[in-house]
């Protein structure tokens, strides 16, 4: 009984969407759905929500590296069966929650976790949680940069914020590999993004067999390309494409239509640094992340100039702002120049907006303040 | 024996986050492509740029999307992942799992794939890392036959809807993020599966505004729960955090000493709208100036509660970057009721794409395509009356479109009738 290749529409069954989401839920989470009154963090990376029913639901977030093997997964299911009555979570964020239900439970769970060595506890409240991520040179066609590489770089680095709450606020780290970002890189409290910043090479000997030109040259988003007839080796003329490399912004979009103009370079490849994004409505409004540290190189395995800029503006912050502040308030509170200043990130006119809607970004008061900056 | 040397991703063997590298190593046991994973991912990091080539159409009979194919550019080098599919697989809403749901995930995979997952990817998906053309099918009729499971989205189509844990475990959520996720992606099924949008549409439910799915940033549909009537403030409560005896922030900010709880400091002078206020060791909320931020919730979760007249608010239009520019989502419908089957909002998402399909450009998102015709324009599509809550500010530049049938008169005028009043 299975696929019959030779009858392939025989019992086929399609559009049965996800199974019902009920039927995972642990008792605790099923009885008291939609009844829960609060919660408390307990300890790093333990949460304790409260029911009206009085009923308890304690939760341990685990580290998870997002790229994951069945062999580890079944190690996951190990402990939720001995423990969390075989049942578990992940979450947006790519951790692991295993929860249980009353306190008697939670330090058996805790030590299983500690046990295993690839289960660190942590990513609650103020701290530094799991960094949502891409696929990067693991299985992207299109990165600037690796991953999973630097996300474990980053995180060895950080690891003692993520095992503990002694931030302003949460601090939430995003990587893009490149500027599709999948993920909200866009709006992150510290992102690592994977630029090019060389443009297109055009293989003028394929790019008639790979693709529709006109989509090609559409597909520019300044118009930075033309149609042009091109001479080959060969003395053949061929139809192809013209890139003016002065209006180029290296987005990629050209290669994600036509595989004859790729664009990646291990020189010219690497990461920009944005900071001050943040997605919650909480005090102030959501906010797109800002380009201050336009390139940094790629530098296997563990990019230590990427981790070195990330870790700096962490610990900057962490000294120097309000609580309840997040990054982005923090910097606005005191001027993005004195947050220059601060970080000890030099200033470039590549943070200096030029793209659409650039005004919005030029100061246009007498309001600043005289950093070093000013000779 | 490994059957590639790999120095520099030993490098991340150590240290104390968890190690992709381990992992791998550890799979490559059972799973041979996991070595060849693991030397093209090192030459990768020798040479500094991707090994994969672009894209590669596979999919299942009947469905336009879900299945993202995917080539090694050195495949004499790394035969096991010369085909190295992914399969995306439509997470449970919230993500949460069986253990027997996983293991006969798993075990499937171990049979058809590379043993690898993503759990989970960017969208919310499953995804099931590394596979050949040929095992595709088995693998579908696996997954609807065996485990009751259905393949995500890809291309110009909806993409796999997702959700925040809400109701489940968080006294939040102003609406059922599970249901109303779950409910939504099975009515439009065909819209998941067989691409006919001008480029990716992404639905995402949170339960409140704190946006756990990050939905005002990363879809072109956000649903985000809000109430309309007033916080729910139990007294006895505050005074529990005024006096110490709750910690603030449900313990949040435990790792340092902030000092005491500060209520003045803390939380009324931070309110965004200066709402509130202490009188006579009371809490006091002048609701009708609140703008349902959160902080005050936020900070202390005992005290305070969502009110209970509950929906929520429609945002439209949020996008990465790509193609012209990130946007974050534009308030389009403050509230809504989020209830039985969710009609009322199916029939905006519905409206937004009988409009998007017809007038967006290839690769548009809809977000882009809204900038391009205007706001006020979309808002008449939709159906929607304009408010000062559509904008933060109302324009500074004086050029108003005015229609022919707004102005007195019309636009029409005989210009032989101006001359005689007027000579050149």
């Amino acid at each position: 009984m299975g696929y019959d290749p030779a009858n392939p529409l025989k019992d086929r069954i399609t559009d049965i969407g996800p199974p019902h989401y009920e039927q995972f839920f642990p008792p605790v989470i099923k009885k008291n759905y939609g009844k829960w009154l609060y919660h408390e963090i307990v300890k790093p990376g333990v949460l304790k929500h409260v029911a009206e029913s009085g009923d308890e639901c304690y939760t341990a977030r685990v580290a998870c590296a997002r790229l994951i093997s069945g062999e580890l997964m079944r190690d996951y299911c190990k402990i939720a069966d001995d423990h969390c009555d075989g049942f578990l979570r992940f979450t947006t964020r790519n951790n692991v929650e295993f929860m249980v239900d009353n306190a008697a439970k939670v330090q058996p769970l805790l030590d299983a976790l500690a046990k295993h060595g690839q289960m660190p506890v942590g990513g609650t409240g103020a701290g530094v949680t799991n960094i949502v991520h891409t696929q990067g040179w693991v299985h992207c066609h299109t990165p600037a940069t690796d991953a999973s590489g630097v996300v474990k770089a980053v995180m060895d680095e950080l690891f003692p914020y993520f095992t503990s709450m002694t931030l302003p606020a949460q601090v939430r780290v995003a990587l893009a590999c490149c500027l599709n970002m999948c993920g909200a890189v866009h709006c992150s409290d510290i992102a690592i993004l994977g630029v090019h910043r060389k443009p297109p090479m055009i293989d003028h000997e394929r790019i008639g067999g790979v693709c529709e030109i006109p989509l090609a040259i559409a597909a520019c988003p300044l118009g930075a390309i033309k149609p042009k007839t091109e001479e080959l080796e060969s003395g053949e003329k061929v139809k192809s494409v013209t890139v003016n490399n002065d209006k180029c912004m290296f987005c990629g979009n050209c290669y994600t239509m036509c595989p004859a103009m790729p664009l990646a370079d291990p020189e010219g490849d690497g990461i920009a640094i944005l900071v001050g994004g943040k997605i919650s409505n909480r005090r102030s409004t959501p906010k797109f992340s800002k380009l201050v540290i336009p390139f940094l190189p790629n530098n296997p395995p563990r990019w230590p100039e990427t981790v070195a800029a990330v870790k700096g503006i962490l610990e900057v912050y962490a000294k120097d702002a309000k609580k309840y502040e997040r990054v982005g308030e923090w910097a606005e509170r005191i001027g993005w120049e004195r947050f220059y200043e601060k970080c000890n990130i030099p200033f470039s006119d590549k943070s200096i907006d030029d793209y659409r809607l650039a005004y919005d970004t030029w100061r246009t008061t007498t309001q600043f303040k005289f950093t070093s900056h000013i000779k | 024996m490994p059957k590639h040397d790999t120095p520099l991703l030993d490098q991340l063997e150590s240290g104390p986050w968890p190690s992709f590298v381990t992992d791998l190593k550890r799979q490559a046991k059972t799973k041979d492509q996991c070595w060849d994973i693991l030397g093209q991912v090192e030459l990768s990091y020798k040479d500094r740029v991707t090994h994969w080539k672009h894209g590669g159409i596979v999919g299942v009979f009947g469905y336009g999307g879900g299945v993202i194919g995917r080539y090694s550019d050195v495949p004499a080098k790394f035969p096991g992942v010369a085909h190295f599919h992914t399969v995306r697989v439509n997470q449970p809403s919230s993500k949460f799992y069986s253990t027997k749901c996983l293991l006969d995930v798993i075990e499937m995979w171990d049979r058809r794939g590379s043993g690898m997952f993503n759990m989970h990817g960017s969208t919310g998906d499953m995804v099931l890392l590394g596979t050949t053309t040929d095992q595709l099918e088995d693998i579908f009729w696996e997954l609807t036959h065996n485990m009751n499971m259905d393949l995500g989205g890809s291309g110009g189509n909806l993409r796999t809807p997702s959700c925040c844990l809400g109701r489940a475990r968080c006294e939040w959520g102003c609406y059922d993020t599970q249901a109303a996720c779950h409910n939504i992606t099975n009515t439009y099924q065909d819209e998941l599966h067989r691409p006919a949008f001008p480029y990716k549409f992404k639905i995402k439910f949170s339960g409140c505004p704190n946006d756990c799915v990050a939905a005002i940033a990363r879809s072109d549909f956000a649903v985000i729960g809000t109430w309309r009537d007033d916080i729910r403030i139990d007294q006895a409560a505050v005074a529990k955090y005024v006096s110490g005896e709750y910690v603030p922030n449900g313990g949040a900010h435990a790792g340092r000493d902030w000092g005491k709880f500060d209520i003045k400091a803390e939380v009324i002078d931070l309110c965004p709208t200066g709402c509130m206020s202490m009188e006579g060791g009371q809490l006091k909320i002048d609701n009708a100036e609140c703008t349902r931020c959160m902080h005050c919730l936020n900070a202390m979760p005992r005290a305070l509660r969502p009110g209970k007249d509950q929906g929520a608010t429609i945002l439209i239009g949020a996008k990465a970057p790509i193609l012209e520019g990130a946007q974050i989502a534009t308030m389009i419908v403050p509230f809504i009721k989020m209830e039985g089957e969710f009609e009322e909002m199916k029939a905006l998402v519905e409206k937004c794409w009988d409009w998007w399909m017809e007038e967006g450009k290839n690769r548009e998102r809809i977000g882009e395509s809204i900038q391009r015709i205007g706001l006020p324009t979309f808002l008449k599509i939709m159906g929607v009356e304009p408010l000062p809550q559509h904008t933060k500010e109302p324009r500074s530049n004086p050029y108003v479109f005015w229609k022919d049938e707004e102005v007195e008169g019309g636009f029409d005028r005989d210009v032989k009738a101006f001359r005689q009043r007027h000579a050149m």
